[in-house]
């Protein structure tokens, strides 16, 4: 390549490597031209980090995809310039634009898992980007492949080379877009919510593989995200975006120390932090004899494959031997990366996939039970998931929506039914005027607020929060965050609380298990886990959380050599049982083999 | 994959099974009285009830079913009631031009119908799109005898280009198989386009445009894989849409195939005959279909077959 200025240029002493004076990007609707991004300006130099932090609909995406030259048909730049070593990249035609995408400047995306070509290898997709623009043999490029590969410190990269994306964890596949980005040394690699999709431990070493190629190519990135701990980990300058505007601008430091604006303070405190959840202690609600459910030895297994005569050959033990109970009125937290089992425990309770072993619901045990019965239950556990507008049935009115559990169940006129729906909207923070809307009508949060009234309609005994608030805006997290809690001291509710997110967690729970490879391998008080971690998952997971505060530095994590292993046996076999034992006051750790 | 294609065979006979015992019941049940057309109208009753025994149709309908089926299993069709040939020899002698037909028909349908539902997708929402659309809706809504005759009229009689009818060269081929093929293109053309939109807006798209590859390369290499995949499986359940296309296009290209076979047969209740075409047109579809499930994993590498 002919890229020359490799070592890091020190602020300000030369030209900045990009430098983007009051972009203004907008779409064209029907006629009608509307800004998304408006007057934006900042500089970056090569070998620096810059972070565009913002919340949803702050223009942050739509920049770097005007960057790239990526926008959607009716979007365009309408005004200001964006140089690139000099040359405006919005000015330069199509044809020429393309040649510099994927050499010049490159760019990873969110979403490892959709952002690779299924029906293509790894090998033949890495191929193809270097030898779209370097007139290199075959052998050559795969050659440079498989190098950029082992910088991103995939294992066995001849193999990777022949694999489909579908092998792949989401970690790796991200790790392959890096690698293919930067394969042709760009000067500037783009980066919108790289981590986002990730677990925390992978987006740690993600995050550190990124700081480490930087440090050795010299190359510049601009970090896209919403997630205030990874920009005080990652960047050296940060600019602040709300509805396309820059709010603020400023080194990382100067940033969380004294943030200048009113909005970006409120960004900054609405952020939930590990550490701060034992400030608001509430005491614990007693080990009550009748538990609002109980799991003993619970196991949920799937059949997958099919030998000669179409029976199955494997298991996944997405479950296996799990015990815990759920107290009234407390929030009880489920934590754990992806494929731990957690979400399948919570259809388990739902009686939404058959299970094995002990497991029930106010008293009652779920197996065996009548159709009549399971409605009954359906009464007593209600659920909110992660994207209310996929939950929210688009044809149907929220007020509809919030009242049909009550249909259902037969329960009232439909007078009393409008009148609870309209009682419950109130209860969340709406009016009982937006019943007639759609739920296209909403914001996200407020979404999730009627979901939150449709699972309480029913007067629930527990609510199942499955990554209840992890689509969420900050601020809006905080916010729907405030309203589980109230409610709980009203009616009493319990929560089992699914999350992934650490430090959400410490915040919300008052008991909480530690899931890994579908077994619990740590349990107890908030207090325990937090302050206390035994097992060295729970610490690796605890460890691996950003902390958003740039002050605090912390070494790379030592990367992990091996993927999680699977929860896939062949029949007849089955992974061996932990066991718990008690540390002190109930606090349960697994032991490690 | 020999599991899979074991258990896939096992159920395409048992398919076989089914249909040959519907369609021998329906044929049973039938006022049509076969023997009366074998006989002719001047035949006395004695002469009718000899060819009813003669041909075994006084049994009972279920033991009529069981010699058919034992027959068949053996490669025994039966005789032809009026023609006084083996089913099978007729059906061999026709075959190889319905087949030809077929293929030429299912050619010129993925040939017209991918490639406008393609264009249509890559310029959506623009005229050009919605002046493919309505096309497409023509080609799905016009009969196929009136397209038939249509363009025998026009590259036939008009122009000349093409022979009006028979059997032979590859000239002679064009106009039945276009005729068989347009009603499916509109059909594909439809499929393909939403197919299409749909892939083109997938993350890998962006992917590979973030690559910097060229828009004919996306087009070709990242998108048509991924649009195509639905759409095999379409061409194995289309076969049986052929079928009954072939009856009516053979009719008016006068082409010496399984379907004027079927057409006469019918009329004349020669059961023997409609059996056996039915059978073989059975048997084409659930390959078809058998033939599409296995195309499918060698495009799509997340499919394996057990």
């Amino acid at each position: 390549m002919s890229q020359s200025q490799t070592a890091t240029a020190p602020s300000g002493a030369t030209a900045p490597l990009l430098s983007v004076r009051d972009l203004t990007v907008s779409v064209r609707d029907r006629g009608v031209v509307r800004p998304l991004v408006a007057g934006l300006s900042f500089d970056l130099n090569a070998g620096e980090t810059l972070a565009i932090a913002g919340e949803s609909g702050s223009g942050k995406s739509i920049t770097s995809l005007a960057l790239m030259g990526l926008l959607p048909n009716n979007v365009s730049v309408t005004a200001g310039q964006a140089l690139l070593e000099g040359t405006d990249l919005p000015q330069l035609p199509e044809a020429q634009m393309r040649r510099w995408r994927g050499a010049r400047l490159a760019m990873i995306f969110q979403e490892p898992m959709t952002s690779l070509n299924p029906v293509h290898t790894i090998g033949s997709q890495m191929t193809e980007a270097i030898r779209a623009h370097e007139p290199v043999t075959a052998a050559a490029a795969r050659a440079a492949a498989i190098e950029a590969l082992r910088k991103v410190r995939i294992p066995e990269p001849d193999r990777r080379m022949k694999q489909y994306p579908h092998e792949l964890s989401g970690g790796m596949r991200q790790r392959v877009m890096i690698a293919m980005a930067l394969a042709l040394r760009p000067a500037l690699l783009i980066a919108d919510e790289p981590t986002t999709a990730l677990d925390v431990t992978v987006q740690r070493e993600v995050l550190d593989l990124l700081r480490a190629l930087q440090a050795e190519t010299g190359t510049a990135i601009i970090l896209i995200t919403h997630d205030m701990g990874v920009v005080a980990e990652s960047a050296d300058r940060v600019v602040v975006m709300r509805q396309g505007r820059m709010i603020e601008s400023a080194p990382v430091r100067d940033l969380f120390a004294a943030p200048q604006q009113d909005y970006t303070r409120k960004l900054l405190a609405a952020v939930p932090r590990l550490g701060a959840g034992a400030e608001r202690a509430k005491p614990l609600p007693p080990a009550a004899p009748a538990p609002v459910a109980r799991l003993v030895d619970a196991r949920v297994h799937f059949d997958i494959g099919a030998n000669f005569l179409g029976r199955p050959t494997h298991r996944v033990h997405a479950v296996e031997g799990v015990s815990f109970d759920i107290r009234p009125g407390e929030t009880f937290g489920l934590v754990g990366e992806s494929g731990c089992g957690k979400s399948t425990i919570a259809k388990a309770l739902a009686g939404l996939v058959p299970h094995r072993g002990h497991v029930e619901v106010d008293g009652k045990a779920l197996a065996g039970l009548t159709a009549q019965g399971k409605r009954d239950i359906c009464r007593d556990i209600q659920m909110v998931f992660q994207d209310p507008m996929a939950a929210l049935d688009p044809r149907m009115t929220v007020g509809e929506a919030v009242a049909e559990p009550l249909l259902i169940h037969g329960i009232g006129t439909a007078a009393e039914r409008r009148a609870r729906a309209a009682e419950l909207f109130e209860r969340v923070g709406l009016t009982p005027q937006q019943m007639t809307r759609y739920p296209h009508e909403f914001s996200g949060g407020q979404r999730q607020r009627i979901c939150v009234a449709r699972a309480l309609s029913l007067k629930p005994k527990l609510i199942i929060c499955d990554e209840s608030v992890s689509a969420l805006d900050v601020s809006v997290q905080a916010q729907v965050l405030d309203l589980l809690e109230e409610l709980q001291q009203e009616t009493g509710v319990s929560f089992l609380f699914i999350s992934h997110d650490m430090a959400v967690v410490e915040n919300v729970v008052d008991r909480l298990a530690v899931m890994y490879l579908g077994q619990i391998v740590e349990m107890g008080t908030r207090d325990q886990i937090f302050t206390n971690p035994q097992h060295g998952y729970t610490r690796r997971l605890l460890d691996a959380v950003p902390i958003p505060d740039p002050a605090r530095q912390r070494p790379p994590q030592p990367q992990r050599s091996t993927e999680i292993p699977s929860p896939i046996w062949p029949i007849g076999s089955s992974p061996e049982s932990v066991r718990l034992r008690d540390v002190g006051g109930g606090h349960l750790v697994a032991e490690e083999g | 994959m020999a599991g899979y294609l074991f258990r896939r065979l096992v159920q395409s006979a048992l398919i076989l099974l089914g249909v040959s015992f519907i369609t021998f019941v329906l044929l049973y049940v039938l006022p049509a009285d076969p023997v009366r057309q074998i006989a002719g109208r001047s035949a006395t009753a004695q002469t009718v009830e000899n060819i009813r025994q003669q041909l075994g149709l006084d049994q009972p309908m279920l033991v009529q079913y069981w010699r058919y089926l034992t027959g068949l299993v053996q490669g025994d069709m039966g005789r032809s009631y009026l023609q006084k040939t083996e089913v099978s020899t007729l059906i061999a002698a026709r075959l190889p031009a319905s087949l030809l037909l077929m293929a030429g028909g299912i050619a010129c349908e993925l040939l017209i119908g991918l490639t406008l539902g393609v264009v249509a997708a890559v310029f959506r929402g623009r005229p050009l799109d919605q002046g493919l659309m309505v096309v497409s809706f023509v080609a799905v809504s016009a009969p196929q005898f009136v397209v038939g005759l249509l363009l025998l009229y026009v590259f036939a009689v008009q122009l000349g280009w093409f022979p009006i009818g028979g059997y032979g060269t590859a000239a002679h081929l064009v106009l039945p198989a276009v005729t068989l093929g347009i009603m499916g293109s509109g059909w594909y053309s439809r499929m393909m386009r939403s197919s299409m939109v749909e892939v083109l807006r997938q993350d890998y798209i962006r992917t590979a445009r973030a690559k910097g590859l060229t828009r004919a390369r996306i087009l070709i290499r990242h998108a048509l894989p991924n649009a195509i995949l639905p759409i095999i499986a379409m061409i194995g359940i289309d076969i049986g849409i052929f079928m009954g296309g072939i009856v009516v296009v053979e009719s008016v290209f006068g082409w010496p195939g399984i379907g004027q076979l079927a057409w006469q047969a019918i009329q004349r209740v020669d059961i023997p005959v409609i059996m056996g075409v039915t059978m073989v047109s059975a048997a084409a579809i659930v390959l078809g279909n058998l033939l599409a499930d296995l195309i499918t994993p060698l495009i799509d590498p997340r499919i394996k077959l057990r």
